[in-house]
């Protein structure tokens, strides 16, 4: 049984450049062109841009709707400013994670959702239950997004837009024309570098990949976003975390405004602050040169105490990191473990995050 | 380094080579093994003196993306493993048939070598133009 995978309005160009395609997301999406750790160390020391189209890209515009949206996850939205974003989760009502998304607000009560592409139709649904009177246009299908990222990334974007660049803080994003053609940038990125996200129409989207490759930037796939990201020390929705998850379980409880009087699952994480968490997701560095992968079981003392969610051996560190789960009592920055690589124990510590700091 | 598949070896459908010489082999993946995996980041080997039956799994081989086992494309006794390649695994990807080898075997069954394939009949099962 073959399923339809869907195709960015760059797939073409992927396969023409060699591009190892692989299905993520229900999507059929470039994981390398020239190699992962190639891409990777283009984004840590110049320029990559990544084909980002597959996630999905929702407008939410409404009277009041600022409130709404509000309710609807951890942090204090209301407190944002046009031209600042914000990453935050969607909570169900037990306070488990439903996604990890970005929140830009554009105007009072005009919001763009930028959400993973493999939960874009479950947030969809979700928004539009609990946004009743809002209006919420999802564009995912007609819309490129690129993310252009490194330490060189200003400098190439410049010379394709007018927009101010330099006055565009992390976080922050603007509406500018890129080429010619009107196009959504915000300073934002899933690598720990510089770098800026842009999206535009397909056709536009397309000519700006063609021209920033035209530059010498280097096409990047999921395998170097995955490697750096988790260099960062960022999270993996459906890896690091689902629904069965709270945010003070996942390390993002500076996400949670206290003082908010009501949100979905502002109840359950109540409680659960003041019974504590039973376990903990961190960071962990293994001894030697094995890699631990998603799924390895974490020990101490003789004892399973937790499960890796990411590990690799990535191109910058170079040495074999993940994050997993643990014992909440185990869970503090020193604290030795042990990880169960294919029938051996390795000896392993739990360090602090991120890995890689782009200034240290 | 481009894929190629040197005349003069052996191979399996597993992606190991096999260099014969007399009744030793010399073993290690090919390139298109290499290619395949992308950047090589561990491989774990046996010890010297241990034994394995064709088939059997004599160690793994991981990229940053994906695990794979390693397959003894013949019955023997480990006589020799390349430290250097287990200290840097980026050897295995620079030079596969060369410095990349990963164990030197006392073939136990010489029978078995007439199972393997050629350069051209493994090229065929992989489908690549070299």
């Amino acid at each position: 049984m073959s399923e339809t995978l869907k195709r960015t309005p760059l797939y073409e160009h992927h396969r023409r450049l060699g591009a190892r395609l692989v299905p993520f997301a229900g999507w059929e999406m470039p994981v390398q062109y020239s190699g992962i750790t190639a891409e990777h160390l283009a984004v840590r020391t110049a320029v990559g841009v990544f084909d980002i189209s597959h996630m999905g890209k929702l407008a939410l515009t409404g009277p009041g709707i600022t409130g709404r949206l509000d309710r609807l996850v951890p942090s204090n939205l209301a407190k944002l400013s046009p031209g600042q974003a914000q990453y935050t989760l969607l909570l169900d009502e037990a306070g488990g994670i439903l996604d990890d998304i970005i929140l830009y607000r554009e105007e009072e009560d005009r919001w763009v959702a930028i959400v993973n592409g493999a939960t874009s139709d479950k947030d969809r649904t979700w928004l539009s239950n609990h946004l009743k009177e809002d209006v919420l246009v999802d564009s995912t299908a007609e819309q490129v997004l690129l993310a252009l990222q490194g330490p060189n990334a200003q400098a190439v974007l410049a010379d394709v837009t007018g927009a101010d660049l330099a006055a565009l803080g992390r976080y922050c994003h603007c509406r500018a024309t890129v080429l010619g053609a009107p196009a959504f940038i915000a300073r934002t990125g899933y690598t720990g570098e510089d770098g800026f996200e842009i999206m535009l129409a397909a056709a536009a989207g397309v000519q700006l990949w063609e021209a920033l490759l035209a530059h010498g930037v280097l096409p990047c796939g999921l395998g170097a976003r995955d490697t750096l990201r988790l260099e960062a020390a960022m999270h993996l929705y459906g890896q690091d975390m689902d629904e069965s998850v709270t945010p003070l379980e996942a390390g993002l409880a500076w996400l949670i405004d206290w003082s908010k009087p009501e949100f979905v699952g502002h109840a359950r994480l109540r409680a659960q602050k003041a019974e504590g968490v039973t376990r903990r997701l961190v960071g962990f560095e293994v001894e030697g040169r094995q890699p631990a992968r998603p799924g390895y079981a974490i020990v101490a003392d003789g004892r399973p105490v937790g499960t890796v969610t990411s590990g690799t051996v990535p191109p910058t560190v170079a040495r074999p990191i993940g994050l997993g789960y643990v014992s909440a009592e185990l869970s503090q920055p020193g604290t030795p473990i042990a990880i169960e690589m294919r029938g051996k124990l390795v000896n392993a510590r739990v360090v602090k995050r991120p890995f890689y700091r782009r200034f240290p | 380094m481009a894929i190629e598949f040197p005349q003069e070896l052996k191979y399996v459908d597993t992606h190991e080579y096999l260099r014969v010489e007399g009744d030793t082999v010399v073993i290690g993946v090919t390139s298109y093994a290499v290619e395949q995996l992308g950047d090589i980041v561990f491989v774990a080997l046996p010890e010297a003196g241990e034994q394995f039956n064709r088939g059997d799994s004599f160690g793994s081989i991981e990229s940053v993306k994906a695990v794979e086992e390693l397959y003894a494309p013949v019955s023997g006794t480990i006589l020799a493993v390349n430290q250097a390649a287990v200290d840097d695994p980026s050897l295995i990807g620079v030079d596969p048939y060369g410095d990349g080898w990963l164990v030197i075997v006392r073939l136990g069954d010489t029978e078995e070598l007439s199972e393997t394939l050629s350069a051209e009949e493994y090229k065929e099962r992989v489908g690549v133009e070299t």
